[in-house]
């Protein structure tokens, strides 16, 4: 397994992150060592297995879709970077 | 008398008798805070005032008889729990101006039954790490030897109390949090089922696995906190609808008819030799308090690492996509286009083992990848909780060593990410599962570092698991012991 700095500058670029090209290198290398390491799970046979999801066992939780008190506007509002009191406010994208 | 070093339990009498007030209480632990933090840097954010008004009301309830379990009891919260109206960093810069709008479940439980919130400590950012070290804002330091990490992520949680600079604390484990820093600093720490403590309100990393737990200076301590954080929470779907019992009820019985299996997988190369004398000496403990010891085998106990570090990153990935620079946290200001506001935002807000654990994660679940990865560790991970049902059939609780070694020197290990998640192989299994599993402290080392035995138990066993813990502490007698030279 050989992870290429591309394959790392693609995988950043869908994380929204920038990565200099030093970071990218290191990167590399590390995620090599990581999913070499992680390659011993092909040591077992997990053909008939089925995958954990949740570690326990419980179905669906459903309630009544009632109305329930929720935060209001202006407290859900107070942390945003940018807003207008009614909405948060991000650049124009059309 | 120093207020700071004693128990829950041993405050909750004087404060009920009213031979000390929750206002005296509290000032004496802001007091050694004062004494001892700069050399254990356990809190991001604390507040006097905030924990003052809170004993005063305290002081109120006690009066009237009204006071709950925890009324006057100051407490510190990881960085990683909503506080309404107290910042909430995760350890981040992301998060460093972040103030909640509203509590976590498990601080409204807390808020309820009366506890002192003193502040928020330290952790590794977004509780990835094992050290404490990947925190923005600085580590924390081990109040047994300050040169030496405290563990992690939960690190200010198990400093704070090791160092008396709280009577108890709240923590999360994901893979170990609660469990090793619970170790590494000599006090108990209990991770509970998956779904016992509602997660409403926790700052999510890796959701499946993610459990809210305490720390404490012993195990009634640790009973006492959990019947104040336990139960179904409408909030939380994951949560279980399972009735809480009395923890602290469960305590006392002996050990007699107990099965205590012994993991032959988890007395592993490379297990420090002073660890496993100790913890061979707690396991001899337990078996002269009346359990019967059994060897067992977790024969996949060698893969949960690398499972772990599929579905941990892969979780986080998606979780941590919501820090986008839009709705709360940090936004680079010089930024015009959404897409530059996202990435610069990202870029200069998360550090650097929170950056590699998304790109692990990005990688696992991107096109092409998904089977080899993401499904594959699922699928091992199904095997390692077949393991455990196996096990339990056999014996009541496991007995084994908490980590591989003692804690180790700052910055000793941080270039070498691989070989600290190696460090987390005796505690992962536990979260991959969904079972609880505890810290106690059993012994230390030849440099005086603090030494626990991990107790697991079957899915909702607490009560059992909390029994054997006890008797184990009330047979070393060591849990009272604190670093004298801090």
């Amino acid at each position: 397994m050989k992870i290429t700095p591309q394959e790392i500058s693609h995988v950043a670029e869908l994380a929204r992150l920038h990565m200099s090209q030093e970071e990218v290198e290191a990167m590399a290398l590390q995620l090599d060592d990581i999913l070499t390491y992680v390659a011993k799970l092909n040591e077992l046979d997990t053909e008939a297995v089925t995958p954990t999801t949740h570690a326990i066992s419980i179905t669906n939780a459903f309630r009544e879709d009632d109305m329930k008190p929720s935060l209001p506007r202006e407290k859900a509002l107070v942390n945003g970077p940018k807003q207008n009191g009614e909405a948060f406010v991000v650049p124009r994208v059309i | 008398m120093s207020l700071h070093r004693l128990t829950i339990h041993e405050l909750r009498e004087m404060l009920d008798g009213r031979q000390v007030s929750a206002v005296e209480l509290t000032r004496d632990v802001l007091q050694r805070i004062e004494k001892v933090e700069d050399r254990v840097k356990a809190y991001i954010t604390l507040d006097p005032e905030g924990a003052l008004k809170r004993a005063e009301a305290a002081d109120t309830e006690l009066k009237m008889g009204t006071g709950g379990s925890l009324c006057g009891i100051p407490l510190s919260i990881k960085d990683v729990l909503c506080t309404d109206g107290m910042r909430t960093t995760c350890g981040s810069r992301i998060l460093e101006n972040f103030v909640p709008p509203y509590d976590a479940t498990s601080i409204v439980k807390l808020k309820e039954a009366g506890a002192v919130l003193l502040g928020k400590v330290s952790m590794d950012e977004f509780a990835m790490g094992s050290t404490s070290e990947n925190c923005a804002f600085g580590p924390p330091r081990n109040p047994w030897g300050t040169e030496y990490i405290c563990g992690g992520s939960s690190g200010g949680s198990a400093a704070s109390v090791a160092a008396d600079e709280c009577i108890a604390s709240l923590g999360t484990d994901t893979g170990g949090s609660i469990r090793q820093p619970a170790s590494h600093c000599g006090v108990v720490g209990l991770k509970p089922t998956y779904g016992r403590v509602s997660r409403y309100g926790l700052v999510a990393f890796a959701s499946s696995l993610d459990q809210v737990g305490p720390l404490t200076k012993d195990v009634t301590d640790c009973a006492l906190m959990m019947n104040a954080i336990s139960g179904h929470d409408a909030k939380d779907s994951t949560s279980v609808a399972q009735k809480v019992p009395d923890y602290h009820k469960a305590l006392t019985e002996g050990l007699q008819g107990m099965k205590v299996g012994i993991p032959r997988e988890y007395f592993i190369k490379g297990l420090d030799p002073e660890v496993e004398t100790a913890v061979r000496q707690g396991i001899k403990s337990l078996s002269e308090a009346g359990a019967e010891i059994v060897e067992v085998s977790l024969p996949h106990t060698d893969y949960c690492v690398a499972v772990y570090y599929i579905v941990a990153p892969a979780e986080a990935s998606s979780n941590l996509a919501r820090y986008d620079g839009i709705r709360y946290g940090l936004r680079d200001k010089s930024s015009d286009s959404l897409l530059d506001i996202y990435k610069n935002s990202r870029s200069s807000g998360f550090g650097d083992e929170v950056k590699r654990r998304i790109i692990i994660g990005t990688y696992a679940l991107s096109s092409g990848y998904y089977d080899a990865y993401y499904k594959k560790a699922s699928q091992v991970r199904t095997l390692i909780t077949e393991d455990f049902k196996k096990v339990f059939a056999a014996c009541d609780v496991l007995a084994s060593p908490v980590t591989p070694t003692t804690a180790w020197k700052l910055a000793e290990k941080i270039d070498d990410p691989l070989s600290v998640y190696l460090s987390d192989i005796l505690t992962i299994s536990a979260n991959l599962a969904g079972i609880p599993g505890i810290s106690v402290p059993c012994g230390f080392s030849g440099a005086g570092l603090p030494i626990g035995l991990q107790i697991q138990a079957s899915h909702f066993q607490e009560e059992t698991l909390l029994r054997a813990a006890y008797n184990l502490e009330q047979r070393l007698n060591i849990s009272h012991l604190r670093p004298e030279n801090l």
